[in-house]
């Protein structure tokens, strides 16, 4: 990126002229200083975590893959990582495909609950989502087991098995899924299924043989990215699998950093086999997506969708809707709030219900931890937030606009952490700020470090995409205008990027503030932000306390969305 | 051959988020109001309109892809829909329609080959009348030579030109040999240049196959050029229904003439009428013209006038000839094949079209001529 400075004086031939001698312009300092930044945090941490997985006192070895996969481990181990991710990954495909189909192109009641049951398990952090679904299906406490145990006898449902965690993670993601179909579904011209039912063809086959194939790219995208997105995922396989001794890789890099002495080497080889697993996934997803693009031909200019009328699967489809909401949203969050009003966990009944009071959250208030989780979490999350979109503008324009040599290197770079694993990252981070003299292992900083990392692909999608919709022109008449580029950037730019900047702000705000696999390998007493204070209430049996501070934090997110989001209605974003 | 009958079609608007009865019935848009027509066999009818007019909601009705509130579509004898009216309501699904339809996108199917695109109608027939593997084959052939489209066969159907992806569209609709061909502005997606030349293609495709055609367009020249008879709508209803030169030279409405090309308008009141023939009192002098209509002296009415159909000239030859006025040109355009001038008479701007080897300057005092048979008498709206 030092490549850059012959290449500025070209588009500014009149700020060059006023200065007497060489000097960096701000452009030149702003472009350069946010490349490095980006470049740093990518590459720096990959660099020890191999450094720290193959050398070792002595030097070069390679022990710690010994000690991972050795004792026969690595078979399980990778069979049970791909049966829990693909198994998540295809409940999600299916329910998330199938209410998106039905939300879109069919006339299917209640479409504003579909709107709730779609965003809302999106806000509720993942280690929420898991607890809550530890209280409704365990064996031994599940109020849903209490429930069935009349009919079916003791403990039918076990939430402790690879069935449990697909279950948990299928459900968790299928929102995700939701919206990807939603708008592809959305993008699809509905002319071309209006035609072939011109031509004589079925519903079903219209389906199979229209429907399907066109959507069939998003649906393989969808696929990969939930697929690597539960194989990264932390908090169902910690909380479920370790129970019952299901190791998937993230869970088994936790189990051999907290045993004692954590074996740092034995944790490196782990995560570069996540790594690879990740990357493969995230490689194969991006061949399939280009190669899909030649499908994307045919724009819907035509009608606006009619939806199809489902005539007396109507009232199935809308029961089923119902149940979906209430499995996936009501029974969660009442459960959590069930819980928060009791002194100790029990199922429903009337002595439970007399014993209700709000006991636990006034334990919360006086615990001192709560009010710095709190806190801790929010600063990190306006920070993150904030730090990953105002850099990633200036990506974006480098990437877009500038004719810098090496610009599509800062594009790569920033796309880097998102084949990173949380888990990793963390491992890898404390690889690199154990042995660096920066003094920020131990503070709230290196956590923001690691959110700033993981969060930096978003942002720059984010910030690449609002940079595209805005005409080259624009910003040329502004400097035809006289203006330099930092008054450009400022005055022009940023005001015009400022939708898409605050979608991506919003985004990074609400994952950050529920982030834990990252977070659990960072933090030290006195940085915990809410969801390791979560996890910790968890290991520590205390299903009370934690409720109530899960409901807060519920709280918490929703009304931070909601305020972002009428913000975000100010200046237009208003995404539906 | 197509039979619609009292076709009723209304979009709920707001209506969910009224609660009295009274408000949802005022919410309700009629998309089509009431229309009714027949299209007679191995014809071209047109539905010709401003966009919103409900020229492509009838079309989708007929196609079955839009449930209509009431009224009768039939096609030959096979009651297609029937509601309300009598019996028991009949609406037969799209897929079981057996019309062939062209869509304003084409629709064409990106992730198929041209022969897949065309053979699929015929592939997916229940069991009993499907033909076999070596008839589909055959069948789609001949309909891709028809359209010459034959050594294309194999190619992705999105590799095709604009001009190529309407014939495909074309050939998969006709491959079933459907008793109705349905289009819905099938060339408003293709430049100028092109746009015209299909425009003949497919007038010719259509008189050799002799397909018994609905079209739906908003462009004017298209319908006058294609069509066997034309319905012009305006807000769900037909406001006229007949051949093109029918429309285009006698106008029933303001509406009609307004759309169909481009009319100069004087208002007036007609002063006395013998046989037909209607003299008419304007702020600038009686206008005499021939119409049929039954109008009483007395009546407010328009006289619609074609800029083709006034004379400019130089010369007065009044007295000899009816209808002559007197006025300056305020502005010429050279369009290549005509002059227009645009004459100031008295409180009127006339617009009129001629040769290109009569061009007067601005400001020259000139006679115009309007023959009174060419004049319209359109009542007022």
């Amino acid at each position: 990126m030092t490549t850059a400075s012959p290449a500025v004086p070209a588009i500014e031939p009149a700020a060059k002229s006023r200065r007497r001698r060489w000097w960096p312009t701000p452009k030149l300092i702003i472009t350069v200083g946010v490349a490095c930044v980006i470049g740093y945090l990518a590459l720096v941490p990959l660099y020890y975590l191999l450094w720290g997985t193959f050398f070792d006192a002595e030097g070069f070895t390679l022990g710690g893959f010994a000690r991972a996969y050795g004792d026969d481990r690595i078979g399980p181990l990778v069979v049970n990582s791909l049966w829990f991710a693909v198994g998540a990954a295809l409940l999600s495909l299916a329910v998330g495909t199938a209410l998106a189909y039905l939300n879109v192109r069919t006339d299917v009641p209640f479409k504003g609950l579909f709107f709730a049951a779609s965003i809302i398990p999106l806000i509720i952090p993942g280690i929420l989502y898991t607890i809550s679904w530890i209280f409704l299906a365990s064996p031994d406490i599940g109020l849903l087991n209490a429930a069935l145990e009349p009919i079916f006898g003791r403990g039918v449902l076990d939430v402790f098995t690879v069935w449990g965690m697909i279950w948990v993670e299928g459900l968790h993601l299928s929102p995700i899924v939701f919206l990807l179909m939603v708008a592809a579904f959305r993008s699809m011209d509905p002319s071309l299924e209006e035609s072939a039912l011109m031509c004589g063809a079925s519903r079903w086959q219209v389906f199979r043989k229209i429907t399907v194939p066109l959507t069939r790219p998003a649906i393989v995208a969808a696929v990969l990215i939930m697929t690597v997105r539960s194989l990264e995922s932390f908090e169902v396989p910690a909380l479920l699998g370790l129970q019952n001794g299901i190791y998937v890789f993230t869970s088994r890099i936790y189990f051999v950093l907290r045993s004692y002495p954590p074996d740092l080497a034995a944790a490196g080889s782990l995560a570069l086999g996540l790594l690879v697993l990740a990357m493969i996934g995230v490689a194969i997803s991006n061949i399939v997506g280009r190669s899909g693009k030649n499908f994307q031909t045919v724009t819907g200019k035509g009608f606006r969708p009619r939806p199809m009328e489902l005539g007396k699967w109507r009232p199935v489809m809308g029961a089923a809707i119902v149940v979906y909401f209430c499995l996936t949203v009501v029974a969660p969050l009442l459960v959590l709030l069930y819980t928060s009003l009791l002194k100790f966990y029990q199922p429903p009944s009337l002595a439970a219900i007399k014993t209700m009071s709000l006991d636990n959250y006034r334990e919360l208030l006086e615990l001192s931890q709560a009010m710095t989780a709190l806190k801790n979490s929010l600063f990190l999350g306006l920070a993150s937030a904030t730090l990953v979109m105002a850099g990633m503008a200036v990506a974006a324009w480098i990437v877009v606009r500038s004719r810098i040599p090496g610009r599509q290197l800062v594009d790569q770079f920033a796309f880097v952490p998102l084949v990173i694993p949380g888990l990793v990252l963390g491992l890898a981070l404390s690889f690199v700020y154990l042995r660096s003299p920066i003094p920020i292992y131990g503070t709230i900083f290196i956590l923001l470090i690691a959110y700033c990392t993981r969060y930096m692909p978003y942002g720059m999608r984010y910030a690449i995409t609002s940079m595209h919709q805005i005409s080259a022109e624009l910003e040329e008449s502004a400097q035809v205008s006289g203006a330099s580029w930092w008054q450009t950037f400022r005055r022009v730019l940023l005001p015009l990027l400022s939708p898409g900047l605050l979608a991506g702000w919003i985004y990074i705000l609400v994952v950050s503030f529920r982030e834990l696999s990252s977070s659990i390998l960072l933090y030290s007493p006195g940085n915990e932000v809410l969801s390791i204070l979560i996890f910790e209430q968890y290991e520590n049996g205390k299903f009370t306390v934690l409720s109530a501070l899960g409901v807060v934090m519920v709280l918490t997110l929703v009304v931070l969305v909601a305020i972002a989001y009428k913000l975000g209605a100010k200046v237009g974003l208003k995404q539906d | 051959m197509l039979h619609v009958q009292n076709l009723v079609k209304t979009f709920d608007g707001e209506r969910r988020r009224r609660s009295h009865a009274a408000d949802r019935d005022r919410a309700r848009v009629f998309a089509v109001n009431d229309i009714s027509f027949e299209v007679e066999n191995g014809s071209l009818f047109t539905l010709l309109g401003p966009s919103g007019c409900g020229k492509t909601t009838t079309l989708r009705s007929v196609a079955g892809l839009e449930r209509p509130d009431s009224g009768t579509i039939k096609v030959g004898d096979r009651v297609l829909f029937a509601g309300q009216a009598g019996g028991k309501p009949v609406n037969v699904p799209a897929n079981e329609r057996g019309l062939g339809m062209v869509f304003q996108s084409y629709a064409i199917w990106p992730h198929m080959t041209v022969f897949d695109n065309v053979a699929f109608p015929l592939q997916v027939k229940k069991r009993a009348t499907r033909p076999p593997k070596k008839e589909i084959a055959e069948r789609v052939m001949r309909v891709l030579q028809t359209m010459e489209l034959a050594d294309l066969a194999d190619r992705q159907a999105t590799k095709l030109s604009g001009g190529q992806q309407q014939r495909l569209a074309l050939a998969r609709a006709l491959v079933i040999e459907p008793p109705l061909l349905l289009l819905d502005e099938p060339l408003s997606n293709l430049d100028a240049k092109l746009r015209e030349s299909l425009r003949y293609e497919l007038k010719r495709l259509q008189r050799e196959l002799g397909i018994t055609s609905v079209y739906v367009t908003h462009d004017q020249v298209e319908a006058l050029v294609l069509s066997t008879s034309i319905a012009v709508m305006k807000a769900g209803n037909v406001m006229q229904l007949g051949r093109p030169r029918e429309i285009y030279e006698n106008p029933n409405c303001r509406f009609v003439a307004e759309f169909i090309g481009t009319s100069n308008f004087i208002a007036g009141t007609v002063a006395e009428r013998e046989n037909g023939r209607y003299v008419v009192n304007t702020a600038d002098g009686p206008l005499v013209l021939d119409s049929a209509v039954t109008v009483p002296p007395g009546t407010d009415v328009v006289v619609s006038i074609r800029p083709e159909a006034v004379e400019v000239s130089t010369t007065s030859r009044s007295g000899e000839v009816p209808n002559e006025w007197t006025g300056n040109v305020l502005t010429r355009a050279f369009l290549g094949e005509a002059v227009d001038h645009v004459v100031a008479v008295g409180r009127h701007e006339i617009r009129a079209r001629g040769n290109p080897s009569v061009s007067i300057e601005p400001g020259t005092e000139v006679h115009l001529r309007m023959d009174p048979s060419k004049l319209t008498l359109v009542p007022v709206d």
